[in-house]
C-alpha cells in the first residue's frame, strides 16, 4: 500500500530523500560512507569546491534554531557548489501563523532543488516530503526525537576511520537516550551494519526498559554500560532535564553517568569516545576526557562536512 | 406516510430473531412484522436480499456543533448519520461553547430535530466548561434532554471533584460518562511501546487508563454512581472492567472502531489519519478489546465520529487534531469485526443497536422500549442494508465534512463487507443509497 512504502526510497532503492536511517539498506550506507571517504581530501585542498551542485538551489529549513548544523550543511553545500538560502523560519512566516506546508509550497515556487529541514515536531520532514514537488529532495537535519540521520552517518563515519569493522565491535550510547534523535539514529545504524551489541546507558527516566525493542541492551549504570566498549557516544543532557521529574539535578547526574578518566577506564584501551556536542564539560563528560587522547569529537565534526556533502551528492544524483 | 419494506431478511439483535419477513410502517411507528398483505402502502421498498435491522445506535459522535462549523454541522453529520444507517446518536459536551447551561443543549435538540435525520441524545457537561472544578447545573440541563454527563476528553484532575460529581449524579440516578484517563499521564501523542519509541512521538502508558480506572471504580463503591466508561483502550482495561463487572458494580462500556481494527503500526510514516484518541495500541490491547466486546463484557461499539478538517491534519503527526469520521463505517466495521470473530450477523449488530441502548439505561424514556430493537407498536427506526456489497472507502465520498479516516482504502486496504441503502428514522425515510 501506498503510504507503507519507505517514503525515502525510489522504486529502484535508491535514495531520494534522507528522513531517517530506519529501513536503509546496508549498502547505500556504506554508498554514502565511501562517497564521504572521496570528499574528504576536498576538504584539504586549496579550492574547496567541487561542481556537482553547481545551478542548484539549497534551502535550509530550520524551524528550529541550530546554528552548529545549520552551518555544517551551508559549508557542505557551497562545497558541491550549490546556492545555499538559508531560512530561520523558527523567527519568520511560522510565527506570522503560515502554515509548514505553506511555507514550502511557497518557497518550492522559487525553485528550491533541496530542502534541508529540522523541526521540533517528528516526523516533519516526512510531510514536506510528501508534499513537496517531484524533483525536490528532502535531508532530515533533526526532527523532534525521531532521527537525525546525518548525525548517525557521521558516527557511523567515525566509527569505521578509527575501527574498520563493525561486526566485533561493542558501542555504548550513554545519557538521555528517550528524548535523543541522535541516539535513534545511531542505534539503527549501528544495528544495520552489524554491531553486535548495542548498550543504552542511563537512568530509567533516561533509558526506559521498552528501548530494548530497538535493538540495545539497557544499562542502569555506567560502569556496566561501559565495560570493555570499543566506542562510547555521549549524549548532551538539555538543560531542561537537569532539574525536575527526570533527574535531580546536573551534579547528580555527572556523578553517576558523566565520563570520567577513572569511568573511562573499564573500556578498551584503545576506546573512542564521540559526542555530537555541544558538550557540556562537567555534566556528561569530563574535561579531561572531551580533550584526551580518547576523544574524537573533533574529528566527527570535520567527517559531518563530507558526510552531508555525500548526502547531497547522491540525493541530486537519483530521480523519484 | 405508509411504507411497507418487503421480503427483507429481518434481524433483531434483542429478540435474536432472523427471518425473512415484512415490515409495515405507519405514523412513524412499526405496525405490523411478519406476512404482510393488505396494507395500503405509499412506499414500497423492496428489501430481497437485504437485511432489515433496527437503526444503529451510535453512543459517541461528535458534530463539532457548536463552534467547529468549519469541521462539521449538524447538516452534515447527520446526514453521514443517515447514509450510515445511524438513527440515534449521542454526542459528547465538548463543544465550544460545551454544552453545559440548558439554552445551548435546548437549541442543539432542536436544530436536529428540524433535520429529523436522526435523533440527537446529548451529554451535558459534568463541569462548567469542562474545567472540572464547579458542577454544572445536572438536573436542568436533564429536563433540556442530556441523557447522562461526561467530561469528554478532558478528565477532571481534582479527584474531590470527581468524587462530588458521582455523588451528585448518583442523587438523581444520572449515569456519568467517563473516559478513563489520568490527566497527569495523557500528555503523549501515540500510545507508548516500541512504534511511539521508535518514531520519536511522546507517550501515553496503558497506567493512564488503569489508574483512572482504579480510581473511578473506587469512587463508584463509595457513591454508588452509575458509570459508562467511553473508549476503552487497553488489554488491562479491559481486565479491571471485567473484575468490576463480576463485582457487580453499575458499569457499561464501549470501545471505538478505531480501537477495535487497528494497532499503533497503521501509523506507518506518521499518518496524520492515524491519530486518533484514545491511541491506537498494541495487537494483544486489540485482540484483548475484540474478545470483550464478543464476551459482553465491553457493551457497545461507537464510532468515536470526529471531523476534522483538512487544515488541522495536514501538519506534523503530533500538532494533528486527533480524530477521525467514522458515523458512516460503523456497520461495516461492526460487521467485519463479527465476521472475524467467528459470530452470527445478529450478535454483532447488538453492539451497535440493542447493547447501546441498554447502556444508555432508563434516560431514554418511553424510547428505551423501542430504540435499537424492530417490535411491533415501536419507533420506526430502520436500517436496511446489502450484506454483500463489498466497498472501498474513498474519503471524497463521503457525506460527512471529516475527510480522515484510517480507514481510507489507499492507505489501509481495509475492505468494507456491507452498505447501507435505506435508512428510517421515526418512519420517515432519511437516506437512500443511489447506485
Amino acid at each position: 500500500m501506498l503510504s507503507k512504502r519507505n517514503p525515502q526510497l525510489n522504486k529502484h532503492g535508491e535514495l531520494i530523500h534522507l528522513l531517517s536511517i530506519e529501513g536503509l539498506p546496508q549498502a547505500v550506507i556504506h554508498q554514502i560512507l565511501d562517497t564521504a571517504g572521496t570528499f574528504l581530501s576536498v576538504n584539504d585542498r586549496e579550492v574547496k569546491k567541487v561542481p556537482l551542485l553547481r545551478g542548484k538551489s539549497v534551502f535550509n529549513l530550520f524551524f528550529e534554531n541550530s546554528t552548529r548544523t545549520r552551518t555544517t550543511f551551508e559549508i557542505a553545500a557551497k562545497r558541491l557548489s550549490a546556492d545555499v538560502i538559508n531560512l530561520d523560519i523558527a523567527r519568520s512566516s511560522t510565527a506570522k501563523g503560515e502554515t509548514l506546508l505553506d511555507t514550502v509550497a511557497n518557497l518550492s515556487a522559487m525553485h528550491a532543488d533541496m530542502f534541508v529541514v529540522r523541526h521540533s515536531e517528528s516526523g516533519a520532514p516526512h510531510l514536506i516530503a510528501q508534499h513537496c514537488a517531484p524533483h525536490v529532495h528532502v535531508v532530515n537535519a533533526g526532527d523532534g526525537r525521531h532521527a537525525h540521520p546525518t548525525q548517525g552517518l557521521l558516527d557511523m563515519y567515525t566509527i569505521r576511520h578509527f575501527k574498520r569493522d563493525f561486526t566485533q565491535l561493542t558501542v555504548a550510547i550513554v545519557g538521555d537516550i528517550v528524548h535523543s534523535r541522535v541516539a535513534r539514529s545511531d542505534i539503527h545504524a549501528l544495528n544495520i551494519l552489524g554491531v553486535p551489541e548495542v548498550r543504552a546507558v542511563g537512568p530509567k527516566t533516561l533509558v526506559p526498559g521498552d528501548l530494548k525493542d530497538m535493538g540495545v541492551r539497557v544499562c542502569h549504570s555506567l560502569e556496566e554500560g561501559i565495560k570493555d566498549a570499543d566506542v562510547i557516544i555521549m549524549l548532551r543532557l538539555q538543560n531542561e532535564r537537569m532539574s525536575g521529574a527526570m533527574l535531580p539535578s546536573a551534579g547528580e547526574f555527572f556523578k553517576n553517568f558523566g565520563l570520567t578518566p577513572e569511568k573511562l577506564a573499564l573500556a578498551k584501551p584503545d576506546a573512542i569516545v564521540m559526542h555530537p556536542g555541544p558538550i557540556n564539560r562537567g555534566v556528561e563528560i569530563a574535561s579531561e576526557v572531551a580533550d584526551g587522547t580518547h576523544s574524537v569529537i573533533l574529528p566527527q565534526v570535520t567527517f559531518g562536512i563530507a558526510v552531508r556533502m555525500a548526502v547531497m551528492s547522491i540525493l541530486a544524483g537519483n530521480e523519484a | 406516510m405508509k411504507i411497507l419494506i418487503k421480503n427483507g431478511r429481518l434481524l433483531d439483535p434483542a429478540s435474536g430473531r432472523d427471518e425473512t419477513a415484512d415490515l409495515a410502517i405507519a405514523t412513524g411507528r412499526i405496525v405490523q412484522i411478519g406476512t404482510v398483505n393488505d396494507f395500503d402502502a405509499d412506499r414500497t421498498i423492496d428489501a430481497t436480499g437485504l437485511v432489515v435491522a433496527p437503526g444503529l445506535v451510535d453512543l459517541a459522535a461528535r458534530l463539532r456543533e457548536p463552534g467547529h462549523e468549519h469541521e462539521g454541522m449538524l447538516e452534515t453529520e447527520l446526514a453521514a448519520a443517515a447514509a450510515g444507517g445511524v438513527t440515534s446518536l449521542v454526542c459528547p459536551p465538548d463543544t465550544d461553547p460545551a454544552l453545559d447551561e440548558p439554552g445551548l443543549v435546548e437549541m442543539l435538540k432542536f436544530r436536529a430535530r428540524k433535520l429529523s435525520r436522526c435523533r440527537l441524545f446529548p451529554l451535558g457537561a459534568l463541569t462548567k466548561n469542562l474545567h472540572g472544578t464547579a458542577l454544572t447545573e445536572m438536573a436542568e440541563l436533564s429536563e433540556a434532554g442530556c441523557i447522562g454527563f461526561s467530561q469528554a476528553d478532558t478528565p477532571i484532575r481534582d479527584t474531590t471533584v470527581l468524587l462530588r460529581a458521582l455523588q451528585y449524579a448518583a442523587t438523581y440516578g444520572y449515569t456519568v460518562w467517563l473516559r478513563p484517563l489520568d490527566a497527569w499521564l495523557s500528555g503523549g501523542v501515540a500510545a507508548s511501546g516500541s512504534v511511539a519509541t521508535r518514531l520519536g512521538l511522546s507517550g501515553v502508558p496503558v497506567m493512564a487508563e488503569t489508574v483512572a480506572l482504579h480510581t473511578i471504580f473506587e469512587l463508584m463503591r463509595a457513591t454508588g454512581a452509575r458509570v459508562h466508561l467511553c473508549r476503552l483502550s487497553s488489554a488491562a482495561g479491559v481486565e479491571l472492567l471485567r473484575a468490576a463487572k463480576r463485582e457487580g458494580l453499575p458499569v457499561t462500556a464501549d470501545v471505538s472502531i478505531n480501537s477495535l481494527h487497528l494497532t499503533d503500526v497503521d501509523i506507518g510514516y506518521f499518518n496524520a489519519a492515524m491519530r486518533v484518541n484514545p491511541p491506537l495500541r498494541q495487537q494483544r490491547d486489540r485482540a484483548a478489546l475484540r474478545a470483550a466486546l464478543a464476551d459482553g463484557t465491553i457493551d457497545a461499539l461507537v464510532s468515536d465520529h470526529m471531523p476534522v478538517a483538512p487544515d488541522e491534519k495536514n501538519v506534523p503527526f503530533a500538532e494533528a487534531t486527533p480524530g477521525a469520521t467514522g458515523l458512516e463505517l460503523l456497520l461495516p466495521l461492526a460487521l467485519r469485526w463479527g465476521q472475524d470473530a467467528g459470530l452470527s450477523m445478529v450478535r454483532a449488530l447488538a453492539v451497535v443497536t440493542s447493547e447501546p441502548v441498554r447502556a444508555m439505561g432508563n434516560a431514554l424514556g418511553s424510547l428505551a422500549a423501542s430504540a435499537g430493537r424492530l417490535v411491533e407498536g415501536g419507533v420506526a427506526d430502520v436500517c436496511v442494508f446489502d450484506p454483500d456489497a463489498r466497498w472501498a472507502v474513498a474519503p471524497e465520498q463521503l457525506q460527512s465534512q471529516g475527510k480522515h479516516t484510517p480507514f481510507a482504502f489507499e492507505s489501509s486496504g481495509f475492505e468494507m463487507p456491507a452498505r447501507v441503502r435505506h435508512t428510517l428514522v421515526a418512519g420517515t425515510v432519511a437516506y437512500s443509497h443511489a447506485d
